[in-house]
């Protein structure tokens, strides 16, 4: 473990994308004390300000302040990253995992499911599934793990059919050891590596794929502070207030890379041969 | 070669045949009835009944499903719920305009993805390399609502150099395939470089330098050839995604694309539009997977005795 983080230490990208993801988790973790104003407060005073000493970023078309928004936006879409992807991962992994070890017909059929899930092409799945749950935040974050198995059940059943040929899981199976036992104590444990370095690339991806979304009107409803609906919202006044689109999609779009940085420094450091979908 | 087509097309049958079955369960799974929806709000149940039967909407679910199929295969789509019209009509030329701007935004990303790829290899784990490597985590970073908007407001707004939204001329496709191909360079790229990369360390590489020939002979007539192979698989997937994920970018600009169709289908629970189109993008996806793959094995004969 030591050794890994050297490794990931000298793995030039990881530290800014490290620092970028912290300085965000930070935000959403103290949002209502770094926030200066309620962010659904509205004040119809001061609509529309321009960013200045008064609003750091200025304010919206109902006055509230889009600084608050924004640090508290970065709650949501942690949140949006972080559950989507622990979803998917708990669906998902087991699903390639049973495939993998237990082979034949099991693997047949789980497999031809993901097939069918991977021909949707696009977020058209994630669109598909929360058209049928309804619009809302949580309904998008459920859209977006279920749009995110069927990579984790590929990547799992791929590890695991390589880790199943290994010799010691021969000797787990000459000890009379359960297959619960060995898939949970000793295949698991070898395959977290590369599952580990996806998880933190589809997070990012999930993030980018919920403000979509909610952009689309299909995910966080107004007046949530969610990045994606500000930047949807904001839409309407872009040429007299473009402040409204772009701080929104300059908080996306760092913390995406930050995580996409801490992502390409976790490949390098755990798995160099691992392959990008 | 024929053995090896004829393979890939049986596998790819079952794949179709549950995506049909998953889209018209899916459609099904959508609260709300069609029925009352499009009887009124003032009809009457018998009414409404009517309206289900026209709409055969009362038979069984298997019953429907073999209907939908049925007529699928024949190319009758049904008509839309909405505006009477048939949805081969409706659909036809949203998908055409879709299929426009994924065609000149996965051409613009392959250039691109290529050039920044190979340029990136050849100077490997240099400054050029790294700088390749951020500005593609960069690419892949953008939000496309975001790019579209900050694209928009830069050369429409600011400069007036192109036209807002709409699909009137060819100058509004310019920032729609923009935004869509950079994120798709990106993927491109890191893919030429890895696959490059791997290839310069071969033997037959080894032996085109002791040939005496110069490193751009070497590069270009020897490498890059072989390099790009791979790189097809890619390119596949990244036009099936574009076509797919063309929504988002087709919002920003109003383009009149097949994504926008479809939610705006899903909004009126126009259920045969929406059916029609799901299933047609995810045929043409499993399709160009199908000819990736075969084109895959006309490039690298050893594919085919997998």
């Amino acid at each position: 473990m030591r050794r890994r983080w050297r490794e990931l230490r000298r793995a030039r990208l990881a530290l800014p994308g490290a620092a970028v993801v912290c300085a965000f988790a930070v935000a959403a973790l103290l949002a209502p004390w770094l926030a200066p104003d309620d962010p659904t407060r509205s004040n119809l005073a001061n609509v529309l300000a321009r960013p200045g000493a008064a609003h750091l970023l200025g304010t919206d078309e109902l006055g509230r302040d889009v600084f608050s928004r924004i640090v508290h936006g970065a709650r949501l879409s942690m949140l949006e990253g972080l559950f989507a992807v622990a979803l998917a991962v708990t669906l998902g992994v087991p699903l390639g995992l049973a495939a993998g070890y237990a082979g034949g017909a099991a693997d047949t059929v789980i497999m031809r499911c993901v097939d069918v899930l991977l021909a949707f092409p696009g977020v058209l799945l994630a669109v598909a599934v929360v058209s049928i749950l309804g619009p809302g935040l949580w309904n998008a974050m459920v859209a977006v793990a279920i749009y995110t198995v069927p990579i984790f059940a590929r990547l799992a059943r791929g590890s695991t059919l390589v880790v199943k040929r290994e010799v010691y899981i021969e000797g787990c199976r000459a000890l009379g050891m359960s297959d619960l036992r060995i898939v949970g104590r000793h295949v698991l444990p070898n395959i977290a590596a590369p599952l580990l370095v996806m998880s933190a690339l589809r997070v990012a991806v999930a993030i980018l794929t919920a403000a979509s979304l909610s952009f689309l009107g299909l995910g966080a409803q107004p007046p949530t502070p969610e990045w994606g609906a500000m930047l949807s919202n904001g839409r309407n006044y872009v040429l007299i207030a473009p402040h409204l689109v772009i701080f929104p999609g300059l908080a996306i779009l760092l913390l995406v890379l930050g995580l996409n940085l801490l992502q390409e420094g976790l490949r390098l450091a755990l798995d160099p041969r691992l392959t990008e979908r | 070669m024929i053995p090896f087509a004829l393979r890939r097309l049986l596998q790819a049958a079952p794949v179709l045949a549950g995506v049909s079955l998953a889209v018209f369960f899916m459609i099904h799974l959508i609260p709300g009835d069609p029925a009352r929806l499009y009887a009124g709000l003032e009809a009457s149940r018998e009414d409404v009944e009517n309206v289900r039967r026209a709409l055969g909407l009362d038979e069984a679910l298997p019953v429907q499903y073999g209907r939908f199929l049925g007529r699928f295969v024949t190319g009758d789509l049904g008509r839309s719920l909405k505006t009477g019209r048939p949805v081969g009509e409706e659909i036809a030329a949203r998908y055409a305009s879709t299929a426009f701007l994924a065609v000149l935004a996965i051409a613009s990303a392959i250039a691109l993805g290529a050039a920044t790829g190979v340029v990136a290899a050849v100077w490997r784990r240099t400054a050029v390399d790294h700088a390749a490597l951020l500005v593609s985590l960069l690419g892949l970073s953008l939000p496309p609502f975001f790019l579209g908007l900050v694209l928009m407001l830069f050369f429409s707004v600011q400069l007036g150099w192109l036209p807002l939204a709409g699909n009137a001329t060819w100058r509004h496709a310019v920032l729609p395939a923009v935004t869509l191909a950079l994120p798709a360079a990106a993927v491109i790229s890191r893919m030429v470089r890895g696959s490059l990369v791997e290839v310069m360390e071969q033997d037959y590489i080894r032996t085109a330098r002791a040939k005496g020939l110069t490193e751009w002979v070497v590069v270009n007539a020897h490498a890059v050839r072989n390099a790009l192979i791979p790189v097809v698989t890619v390119v596949g997937l990244q036009l099936g995604y574009l076509l797919g994920g063309a929504v988002v970018t087709e919002t920003v600009f109003s383009w009149p694309g097949i994504g926008r169709l479809i939610v705006q289908a899903i909004a009126a629970r126009d259920f045969p539009v929406v059916q029609a189109a799901v299933l047609l993008l995810a045929v043409t996806f499993v399709g160009i997977n199908l000819l990736t793959d075969m084109l895959y094995a006309v490039l690298d004969p050893r594919i085919r005795l997998e």
